[in-house]
């Protein structure tokens, strides 16, 4: 078992014949990923490494029972894009795309609401199930199948952290980069609840970073209903305020924000947050082994 | 605030402290306002705002302030050279409001909120420390436009009577209009006053820009003032390297925002300050490894770099033969850490080892931290 993906999950890439688009899809076949078919607006009818291209989302669900959306269309488009998955009865999103304006992600949000669509991203690596497949560009070579469960808004950090964990024979059930953007699809809370809920997974990681409430709206969620133990890191101790930090998301402002109150919350509510982010694999594996879980 | 017909004073900013006298009498108020015109809140406390009773005055204040390093509590302790100023009616004030829109990030919200507040010419953070009660909030539907009764519901929870509540009703709407229409993160008016004749004027504005949003606002990007930048940060813009300046001695450059920023931490953790945020990209071409490392030794401050990259897709081997040839077209002389984990490392690492230029390499992300800290000092 694991959260979000599994052997049902059948895939529609868009934005499969641009440069990202090809080239992650061809990487995640590879992992064994079960991609059904791929959307090109203008470019429908063509054929991509023997998968259909379509114009349109709605031909991939009604000739390919798509269920799953990957995004890696520019910026400009990647709303309307997400719109389109949702319209066509996608139950999971995955958007890719950074860049997509603030207040088109408030509309997004606005239209998942009260559907049973769920959104990952935008501006995120995506998430891996290993041993069954990945939506998204996380290296291949990194996982390694187990019952550690990962959440991040970062992109190579992720990669970091997974590669120390595999590094320790420590497997992760799913990792999900929830993505760097202000506003996303699915917070920390919706992928802490996930986990909480899946069966094969015993521990999960949080990578946090500055800016927004999400860690401290996590911190509430964990200290309330979860039984699981959660490790953290959170990224961005030295960053100064008032400026933004490579992602959208990753601004302190107002006095708001801080790694400091992020880290401060999330222990109150009992996680472990490791300080050195060279150890947050080995405080994972020490944990499940106090845990009798390793 | 002029275009979305939100009541500002009359007024007209200048360069030149010989034009202000002329311009205060054009105004022709009793008296004018003289205000610094820079990038930052807190002008008044510095010095930078000043009360003309007459042209005179008005030309007196404007030799004071042209020209001055203004040091205010956004400004950092070097200040701001202050090069133009905003000359405008001065008012008689009955009461200062604060009025802004902000997108509220809270997982329950993700919405516009309309945030008003009676103590205005404060800080609204203070504020929402230490009085949050004295805040009104009302969230908006960007997809509907801002309801009449929304504003209505502000201007009676601040305690306005009659005439004055659709008053700022409607500047409430025009405010919200600007705000979506410009994909704005914040405005605020602050303060918003209300004149003994019994109006609303908008004495005081800040507007943030969503970036991403940029692209469909033209004339917004056409408003950056690279003067109001660090030279180094304005650099990296046109060659499209994220970087952002900071005060410590240790260069570094990052794939990922997540890990450049873990980076710095680490960096400090060891010992040392880090010179700065620099992310390279997803791909770290060689191209881009240039353009980062010629940034990075632009800052005078760097003694020591360190290099960490985290090959996923990005095959570390390249990423090697891109440092090396950097390194070696630009006769980088500064001692440097280089960490390369991920596809290929081992590969990257004989490379490296095995090339002319100098480099320290290191394996674990903690010890690469420690050595560039040890270079610096």
């Amino acid at each position: 078992m694991s959260i979000l993906l599994d052997k049902n999950t059948r895939i529609v890439i868009q934005g499969i014949t641009g440069g990202e688009g090809s080239f992650h899809a061809r990487e995640a076949l590879q992992f064994g990923t079960n991609i059904v078919a791929g959307v090109t607006p203008g470019k429908g009818g063509a054929s991509f490494d023997g998968l259909p291209v379509y114009n349109r989302v709605s031909d991939a669900v009604e000739k390919d029972g798509a269920n799953a959306s990957g995004i890696f269309v520019p910026a400009g488009f990647a709303a309307d894009a997400i719109l389109e998955s949702i319209e066509a009865g996608i139950k999971l999103i995955v958007c890719m795309t950074e860049g997509i304006p603030v207040l088109e992600m408030v509309k997004v949000k606005k239209a998942l609401r009260g559907t049973d669509c769920r959104l990952i991203g935008p501006n995120c690596p995506g998430i891996t199930t290993p041993g069954v497949g990945k939506i998204g560009f996380m290296p291949n070579f990194i996982h390694k199948e187990g019952n550690v469960g990962v959440i991040s808004r970062s992109g190579t950090l992720t990669y970091e952290v997974i590669f120390q964990l595999s590094a320790l024979d420590i497997g992760q059930s799913t990792s999900i980069g929830i993505g760097g953007d202000p506003i996303v699809g699915t917070t920390f809370t919706d992928a802490l609840e996930l986990f909480e809920n899946d069966p094969a997974t015993d521990l999960v990681i949080l990578i946090g970073e500055i800016g927004g409430t999400a860690e401290e709206e996590a911190a509430q969620f964990i200290k309330e209903g979860m039984t699981k133990k959660v490790v953290s890191f959170i990224a961005g101790q030295t960053a100064p305020p008032g400026k933004r930090m490579g992602h959208a998301g990753a601004i302190i402002s107002g006095g708001k924000g801080t790694a400091e109150e992020k880290v401060k919350t999330l222990r109150e509510a009992g996680v472990i947050v490791e300080p050195n982010p060279a150890n947050i694999g080995m405080a994972a594996k020490q944990s499940l082994q106090a845990q009798g879980l390793i | 605030m002029k275009e979305y017909e939100i009541p500002v004073p009359r007024g007209t900013m200048t360069d030149d402290p010989a034009e202000a006298g002329k311009i205060a009498s054009t105004i022709g108020s009793e008296r004018v306002v003289v205000k610094a015109q820079i990038h930052a809140g807190g002008r008044g406390k510095g010095g930078g705002i000043k009360v003309a009773a007459s042209p005179e005055e008005a030309e007196k204040a404007a030799h004071e302030i042209i020209g001055m390093q203004l040091v205010t509590h956004q400004t950092g302790p070097e200040g701001k050279e202050v090069n133009k100023i905003l000359i405008e009616e001065a008012k008689e004030i009955r009461q200062e409001l604060y009025l802004g829109i902000v997108i509220d990030r809270s997982r329950h919200s993700e919405q516009p909120v309309v945030m008003a507040s009676a103590a205005g010419g404060m800080e609204i953070e203070v504020v929402a420390a230490e009085n949050p009660e004295k805040i009104i909030k009302v969230g908006a539907n960007p997809v509907a436009s801002f309801s009449p009764f929304q504003g209505r519901k502000i201007a009676y929870g601040l305690g306005l009577d009659k005439p004055l509540v659709s008053e700022l009703s409607g500047i409430i709407q025009k405010l919200y209009r600007l705000f979506i229409e410009k994909d704005a993160s914040l405005v605020e008016i602050n303060p918003l006053v209300i004149t003994a004749d019994d109006h609303f004027l908008a004495l005081d504005a800040k507007i943030n820009f969503d970036d991403d949003a940029l692209y469909r606002h033209p004339e917004i990007a056409g408003l950056r003032d690279p003067d109001e930048e660090d030279p180094l940060e304005v650099l990296a813009k046109e060659t499209e390297v994220n970087y952002i300046k900071l005060d410590g001695n240790v260069g570094c450059m990052v794939n990922g925002a997540g890990l450049a920023m873990t980076t710095m931490d680490l960096i400090k953790m060891a010992g040392a300050e880090p010179a700065n945020f620099l992310d390279v990209g997803g791909t770290a071409s060689p191209e881009r490894i240039e353009r980062a490392f010629r940034i990075l030794t632009s800052d005078k401050n760097v003694r020591a770099i360190l290099v960490n990259i985290f090959g996923g897709i990005v095959r570390c081997d390249r990423v090697a033969q891109g440092i090396i040839e950097a390194a070696s077209n630009m006769d980088l002389k500064l001692p440097m850490v280089v960490r390369l984990q991920g596809t290929n490392a081992e590969e990257a690492r004989r490379i490296m080892a095995e090339s002319t230029v100098k480099f320290d390499v290191a394996e674990g992300l903690y010890e690469a931290a420690e050595k560039v800290a040890q270079m610096a000092h």
